[in-house]
């Protein structure tokens, strides 16, 4: 008998002319079937699906990256890793291992920290929330504790009157730098002239040491001028500083916000063509501290709290295709086992979502949905995917940031997490969820105990 | 037994590009929407698309069966066949 043909599900797509925006420029055909050479196939038979990878090459390559950038244009840099953007121990690790600090914004965080061995002078303790018994410890660790408002201020203050201890604080300050949304809840307002107000008042007590002015003017930033105008701000406050109580500051943290390659929900263009390189978040920022007068080795160091820019390409999400139906509008409609609770970003982002096997060229618009039973679990209302069968897997890409904390447990456990390690091995850094791990926590009462 | 109905203004190349002059739309198929068409457009009954599909490509009858029904489905959506 003759070979036969291979086959392919039929499938006719209508053109739409200038509306191929909406679903993005990129020929969403082509396959992602592999990390960092370990086959898509193999991690799932091995791990399951859904399941959360990331690349410990591409962490490391970001993050060398990043500091190559930022130190050719500025003496002294130092990068915190931004616990809340991805805190799984072995993430923050690869950090550390390249010698970024921890920036934390709660007590847990402040824990996990130094529990992976972080020494308190290396945490930058950040947030509004943070509790007296934290304020506490961080003190006597001597962490970096950035002050949000006066109530801590003065939480500080008495307790380090109290106790007799001394506390390394810097302010956080908030200010207009031309972007919209402004972020004027955090820290202290610099045009009100409120900021100057906290730094006089921290410096009038001999228990707080005033070590540094922290910002952080939003999360991804598609201007780069932003960031100019920001490190000027704070460094008029530096020069005020000096020229007032001749006192030079250790540094200036600008935070985060460097926009990764994500692209937006509603935005035209890829984010590879619109967002700003990390070199001219650089530039921006080296231009606006070197407005200080001051001799090279007397100026500040910059610390860096750079989050998704440096981990979000180095995440993936694999996911099965569990069914394919068709919506009353005849638009094809894809369930796959991963959804919005593995996906928080899918709210804000076009996620790039890819085929991990060969498939046809012809592409159908397709909705994606979850496996949750609920209508908010759509991660794509229109994408260009090709035929594929119950069974075949997908790989959403550019997951690494706030997924794998953002995550939910509702509904669907939350799912194995591996690494795929430099010398290509596989490693399991978060177990998969179960049943026995959700009763730990319950209790049910006596009386609520007999079921009929 | 159900009978299918392709239009017959309805232009298709052997590429798979489609194109509908009333309306002005455009469409394009692959390869196996492109068989199936065909065989709609020379009038073959069902039984008979499935006989020659089964018999000359790799796969099994639930499912083209389901593939078969969502590929008329999607048809009928844009108005590109008529069933009575
Ligand atoms: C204080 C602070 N630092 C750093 C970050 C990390 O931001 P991103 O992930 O946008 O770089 C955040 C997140 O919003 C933050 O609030």
């Amino acid at each position: 008998m003759a070979e036969k043909k291979k086959y392919e599900r039929p499938i006719i797509t209508k053109h739409y002319s200038g509306l191929m925006n909406k679903f993005g420029s990129r020929a969403a055909a082509s396959p992602k079937s592999e990390i960092d050479g370990v086959p898509i196939k193999k991690l799932i038979s091995e791990f399951g699906s859904p399941l959360f990878v990331f690349s410990e090459r591409q962490i490391r390559s970001n993050q060398r990256n990043a500091l190559r950038i930022f130190k050719t244009r500025y003496p002294k840099v130092q990068f915190a890793w931004s616990y809340k953007t991805n805190y799984l121990n072995a993430i923050c690790s690869v950090f550390h291992q390249e010698g970024s600090w921890a920036e934390v914004v709660s007590e847990f965080e402040y824990d996990k920290a130094r529990r992976l061995g972080v020494k308190g002078e290396n945490i930058i303790f950040n947030g509004p929330h943070k509790s007296k018994e934290a304020l506490l410890k961080a003190i006597n660790e001597k962490a970096k504790i950035h002050i949000d408002h006066f109530d801590e201020l003065y939480e500080i203050i008495e307790i380090t009157t109290e106790m007799n201890l001394k506390a390394n604080v810097a302010i956080r300050v908030n200010m207009d730098t031309g972007i919209y949304p402004k972020w004027d809840r955090f820290g202290f307002n610099y045009e009100n002239g409120e900021a100057w107000q906290a730094i006089k008042r921290i410096l009038s007590n001999k228990n707080l040491k005033l070590i540094g002015l922290h910002t952080h003017i939003g999360t991804y930033m598609m201007s780069a001028d932003a960031y100019k105008i920001a490190a000027s701000k704070l460094v008029n406050l530096a020069r005020g500083i000096k020229d007032e109580f001749d006192l030079l500051l250790e540094y200036i943290d600008m935070g985060g916000g460097f926009a990764s390659h994500n692209t937006l929900l509603g935005q035209y263009l890829p984010a590879e063509e619109v967002v700003p390189s990390i070199e001219q978040f650089a530039d921006a920022i080296s231009t606006g501290l070197f407005e200080l007068p001051l001799k090279i080795d007397e100026m500040p160091l910059l610390i860096l709290e750079t989050g998704r820019a440096l981990i979000d390409d180095a995440g993936y999400l694999l996911t099965t295709v569990l069914a394919n139906k068709r919506l009353s509008t005849g638009q094809r409609a894809i369930i796959v086992d991963a959804g919005v609770n593995l996906l928080f970003t899918s709210f804000w982002y076009k996620h790039r979502i890819s085929p991990a096997q060969e498939s046809g060229i012809h592409v159908e618009d397709a909705a994606l949905f979850g496996p949750l039973c609920m209508n908010i679990d759509c991660l794509s209302d229109g994408i260009l995917l090709p035929a594929l069968k119950k069974g075949e897997h997908l790989v959403i890409e550019y997951v690494g940031a706030y997924d794998t904390t953002q995550w939910m447990q509702f509904i669907m456990m939350r799912p194995n997490v591996v690494m795929v390690m430099e010398d290509g091995t596989v490693e399991l850094i978060r177990k998969s969820e179960d049943l026995d791990y959700l009763l730990d926590r319950e209790v049910i009462p006596d009386n609520l105990k007999s079921v009929k | 037994m159900t009978k299918f109905e392709i239009p017959g203004n309805v232009a298709v190349s052997d590429s798979g590009f489609l194109f509908m002059p009333t309306t002005g739309e455009t469409f394009t198929m692959n390869e196996m929407g492109i068989f199936i068409f065909k065989m709609l457009q020379q009038k073959y009954t069902r039984n008979e698309i499935f006989e020659k599909a089964l018999d000359e490509f790799d796969i099994d009858k639930t499912t083209f069966e389901k593939d078969f029904e969502d590929f008329i489905a999607q048809l009928k959506n844009y108005s590109l066949i008529k069933i009575s």
